[in-house]
């Protein structure tokens, strides 16, 4: 038994241990501090491929300590924690080979590995709560320890964006607190269960459970950047690329999002939350954020800021998928989680080499660089399709299936939104890639070079990397293991208690 | 064995006191040193005491109650007796690095220190209001001596007006202490409670009971009677408002609570509950924004502390007329506060003077670049400020998380627009810090690096806040250590 319990904490202490390990380094000792971040996050992979082969053979890894009269630090590995998991070990392991590609000669090194591991912790911590308390452990260690990424180039223009990203984090957090409170008060210490368990309340709470709803979501609508709570995310566009797909990709906006699954599924549960009519006013939120994200970031000029509305869109996919009633909306959400993380994380990994290699931050110096960068535009390109939902690629599984699901419930105004969003989407990367290819070039006037390759090497590989997954999880979604049989073993699991 | 402990506890800081004051600065480290450490065996000491036996109740030199001195020795006793040593422990080892031996004030530090410890402990343990009394003005003036120590004119104007604030307060305490004595002829603070109970005498005692919470209250620096604490804890040396935040302003709030938890149910009305509780309110919102508007780093820290207070003095509406479940979730909470705003604001006040050494300057915008070239002494300063912003795991988090409780199970949800406000606005007043020292403006690092051992120090006290949210069902169980009437 011991050793079950042993393994999702060697999954956190992994990058904690390499955060401490890394504070302690001497700036200068790059080569070292490198080894070991790769091994620690090699070591996560392994650890997580080790308990995912464990879920699925249903072994138990939980572990519950108490830590205050009446709570409990609780750890929990399901398959819906191993999905997001599995994400953040991947996507750390190829953020960390780009960011010392990314960061080669620049100050502060130290600093900026150290906090970034601890966000990778707080990303594992946060995937394997076992209750809504540890959740929130967690959740508020990821603000804190971000926050020194954000602000990481130390100039005015980032300190005004950190303040902004904790003014709404820090509110967010606070009304997830009292979110939390009040359901402590009315249900005791609740694990997350597969099927939810508040449906077992007095029925005269059911408008009490409504306002607690209302608070947790918002309080996780910030991270999640659900309109109107997504200012912080264009703005902590001056952070460093690789800490911009961490934020967009892997740890911050995620967490948001897999804390609403987490809430809808295994706290209210989701027939429950059906019932209770809290699903619907939260998928035309969601609706509502996609269209308005998308029309933002057809209005931006700076290829970062198209981007981070873009993610703004996209994340709310999950909400979506989230807030359709039926499991195959459920499936269509959550593969989305793992979807727009791989595609998105490409993008950002290619927004970065275009800055570091040509010097280009604005939409119009794009013009002619797939000549330049044949292999980074490919990239882009490919995870620009996926976003647009061409098939075979992710993209396109995720609108599928949440179209599918949709109209099982007869929620066929999904369609229309997925459809609207679909051509904005179209309408914001076409010009983009119809740049990169078929315009003269642009006069790059900061131009780098790195030996033969287009760009460093370590800035060169993770885009490809998952932009060859983007088409894979597309073409094999059919096969066990991918992100689509993944999310229909969790379906299965929350449908069929 | 409880002879030699109470000894330890009461007599060594005394003697260590009195022969510090025929030594220099240099001796009196060194003496000061072995007295850190007797005082960790004896307190460490009475803690397995009370874990195998109980609390008990000790006269001391064998007088019993009505004419001797009493002392009561419970877990809460004990829990406090162990913060002091760990927190007093921590800023003299501060303070015999950061203080410069060649000064010839500093020969009185060693002295004063020993006093105020001697007078913690006494409070920790007094049984009687007259013993909590004495206790309370060792304790006083020896803080005001610790202020006054820089000698320049505006330390001496502070501590003046410390003075004059503590006088006050004591007297005003003692007038309530004298009306009890009339009232029930005697000063056990347990027998009061008693008769009280017994012989239904609220109203006669009620004048007597807000005479003493407002003495105290003023010693405690509670909005609106705060003016004092911000000039004395911001110009005194470092590891001194350390000590002056972290221990003295709790000490008078202890007999407070302690005679609000004996007496005050029975004695005090909700309106005057309610009253205590929103004058901590105000404290908490008011201290917040002034310590967000200082453009002075100790002033910030200082303000903070009058806002952390209020936190404090929630604790008389959350244990008046509620269910005794719920009534013990708000001491506990309380208990945490005040232990991991001791360890928090001392770490703070250490990094701090840390960081004033390093830069030069105590201006918040002279920190520019310290998060590059002294990552150390800004990283201890931030954890401590997770414990006071009340984030996850710290003890700020893990006390408030009780409080909040409280507050929900006792129905007075406005406390808890008090609590999640005033982490919003701590953490607008301890980003504003992080901000300044995160800009980076030239590249050369033109910074003082101070002693390792100082900032290794500060960051031994953050951890410790920071940590002991992880380990809050430990400690309040040492708190919960049983009573067993001795007598």
């Amino acid at each position: 038994m011991t050793h079950l319990v042993m393994i999702p904490i060697l999954a956190l202490l992994s990058s904690m241990l390499a955060a401490v390990i890394i504070f302690a380094l001497p700036e200068q000792r790059h080569r070292l501090r490198t080894g070991i971040n790769l091994l620690a996050a090699l070591i996560k992979v392994v650890l997580v491929g080790v308990m995912t082969w464990g879920v699925i053979h249903q072994l138990d890894y939980g572990m519950s300590y108490e830590i205050l009269p009446g709570v409990s630090f609780e750890l929990q590995a399901d398959a819906l924690a191993m999905m997001f998991a599995g994400l953040s070990a991947v996507l750390w392991l190829l953020t960390t080979i780009y960011a010392v590609g990314y960061l080669e000669d620049s100050p502060n090194r130290s600093r900026f590995f150290g906090f970034f591991s601890l966000c990778v912790a707080s990303t594992m911590g946060i995937a394997l709560a076992g209750n809504l308390f540890t959740f929130f452990l967690f959740y508020e260690m990821l603000t804190l320890s971000t926050y020194p990424l954000v602000v990481h180039r130390g100039t005015e223009k980032a300190l005004q964006a950190g303040r902004n990203y904790i003014i709404y984090t820090l509110s967010g957090g606070a009304a997830l607190l009292l979110g939390m409170i009040w359901l402590q008060g009315l249900a005791g210490d609740l694990s997350f269960q597969e099927t939810g368990q508040l449906v077992n309340l007095n029925a005269e709470l059911h408008p009490q459970l409504i306002m607690i709803f209302a608070l947790l979501v918002a309080g996780l609508g910030v991270k999640a950047a659900l309109f109107p709570l997504h200012g912080w995310l264009p703005q902590a566009m001056v952070a460093p690329a690789p800490v911009s797909a961490l934020l967009h990709a892997v740890a911050v906006v995620k967490a948001g999002a897999f804390g609403i699954v987490r809430v809808v599924y295994d706290l209210y549960g989701i027939e429950f939350a059906a019932l209770l009519g809290v699903l619907e006013p939260l998928g035309w939120l969601a609706a509502f954020t996609i269209i308005y994200g998308s029309v933002r970031a057809l209005a931006q000029t700076d290829l970062k800021r198209r981007l981070a509305f873009s993610t703004v869109s996209q994340v709310s996919y999950i909400v979506l998928g989230t807030a359709v009633f039926g499991p195959v909306g459920t499936v269509g959400g959550l593969v989305h989680l793992l979807h727009q993380g791989i595609m998105k994380i490409t993008l950002f990994f290619c927004a970065g080499n275009y800055a570091e290699t040509l010097g280009i931050h604005k939409i119009h110096e794009l013009n002619g660089a797939g000549k330049r960068m044949p292999l980074t535009s490919t990239a882009f390109t490919l995870a620009a399709f996926g976003m647009i939902g061409v098939p075979p690629l992710a993209g396109f599984i995720t609108k599928w299936t949440l179209g599918t699901g949709a109209l099982n419930v007869q929620m066929e105004w999904v369609i229309g939104v997925l459809l609207i969003s679909s051509l904005l989407n179209a309408a914001y990367f076409l010009p983009v890639i119809h740049r990169l290819w078929f315009q003269p070039e642009y006069d790059w006037s900061e131009q780098r070079r790195w030996g033969k390759l287009e760009t460093h090497s370590w800035l060169l590989w993770p885009p490809l990397v998952t932009a060859v997954l983007t088409l894979l999880v597309g073409l094999f979604a059919a096969l066990p293991l991918s992100p689509l049989s993944w999310a229909k073993l969790i379906a299965a699991r929350e449908y069929l208690p | 064995m409880s002879n030699w402990l109470m000894a330890g506890l009461l007599f060594t800081p005394l003697a260590l006191a009195t022969t510090s004051l025929l030594l220099d600065f240099r001796q009196g480290r060194a003496l000061a040193w072995l007295g850190m450490v007797l005082q960790l065996l004896v307190s460490v000491g009475l803690w397995g005491l009370v874990k195998q036996e109980g609390g008990f109740y000790y006269s001391l030199a064998g007088w019993d109650a009505p004419l001797g001195i009493e002392l009561r020795v419970d877990g809460l006793a004990v829990t406090f007796l162990l913060l002091t040593t760990l927190v007093a422990s921590g800023c003299g080892i501060h303070a015999g690095i950061y203080l410069k031996p060649d000064k010839p004030w500093q020969r009185y530090f060693w002295p004063l220190y020993w006093f105020l410890w001697a007078g913690l402990n006494t409070v920790w343990i007094g049984g009687d209001l007259f013993n909590l009394y004495v206790g309370l003005e060792l304790i006083s003036l020896a803080a005001v001596g610790l202020v006054a120590l820089g000698g320049q004119a505006e330390a001496l104007r502070a501590a003046l007006r410390y003075l004059l604030a503590a006088l006050l307060g004591s007297m005003v305490y003692l007038l309530g202490v004298a009306l009890i004595y009339g009232q029930f002829g005697t000063l056990s603070l347990a027998e009061v409670a008693h008769q009280v109970r017994l012989m239904d005498q609220a109203e006669l005692m009620r004048p007597a009971l807000v005479l003493m919470l407002v003495g105290l209250a003023l010693k405690t620096a509670l909005f609106p009677l705060h003016g004092w604490l911000p000039p004395a804890h911001g110009i005194a040396k470092s590891p001194v408002s350390a000590l002056l935040s972290a221990l003295v302003v709790k000490a008078s709030f202890y007999i407070a609570a302690r005679i609000w938890l004996e007496a005050g149910e029975v004695v005090a009305t909700q309106w005057m509950a309610q009253l205590i509780g929103t004058l901590g309110a105000a404290a908490v919102i008011w201290g917040s924004w002034l310590a967000w508007r200082q453009p002075r780093l100790k002033q910030v820290v200082a303000y903070s502390s009058v806002a952390q207070i209020g936190y404090l003095f929630l604790l008389f509406p959350l244990t008046f007329g509620v269910d005794a479940s719920t009534s013990l979730q708000a001491q506990q909470g309380i208990t945490l506060q005040v232990i991991s705003h001791a360890l928090a604001k001392s770490a703070m006040f250490l990094a701090a003077g840390n960081l004033i050494l390093a830069v030069g300057s105590n201006r918040v915008d002279a920190l520019a670049g310290v998060s590059h070239f002294l990552p150390f002494s800004l990283f201890s300063f931030g954890l401590a400020g997770v414990s006071l912003m009340g984030l996850p795991p710290s003890g700020g988090f893990a006390a408030k998380w009780m409080l909040l409780q409280a507050s929900m199970a006792s129905g007075q949800w406005w406390w808890i627009l008090v609590l999640v406000g005033g982490g919003l606005l701590s953490a607008a007043y301890v980003f504003r810090i992080y901000r300044a020292s995160f800009l980076e403006r030239d590249e050369k690092d033109h910074f003082y690096h101070p002693d390792r051992r100082l900032e290794v120090v500060a960051m031994l006290l953050a951890v410790a806040s920071l940590g002991l949210g992880l380990a809050g069902s430990q400690v309040l169980s040492v708190m919960a250590l049983p009573f067993e009437e001795v007598q």
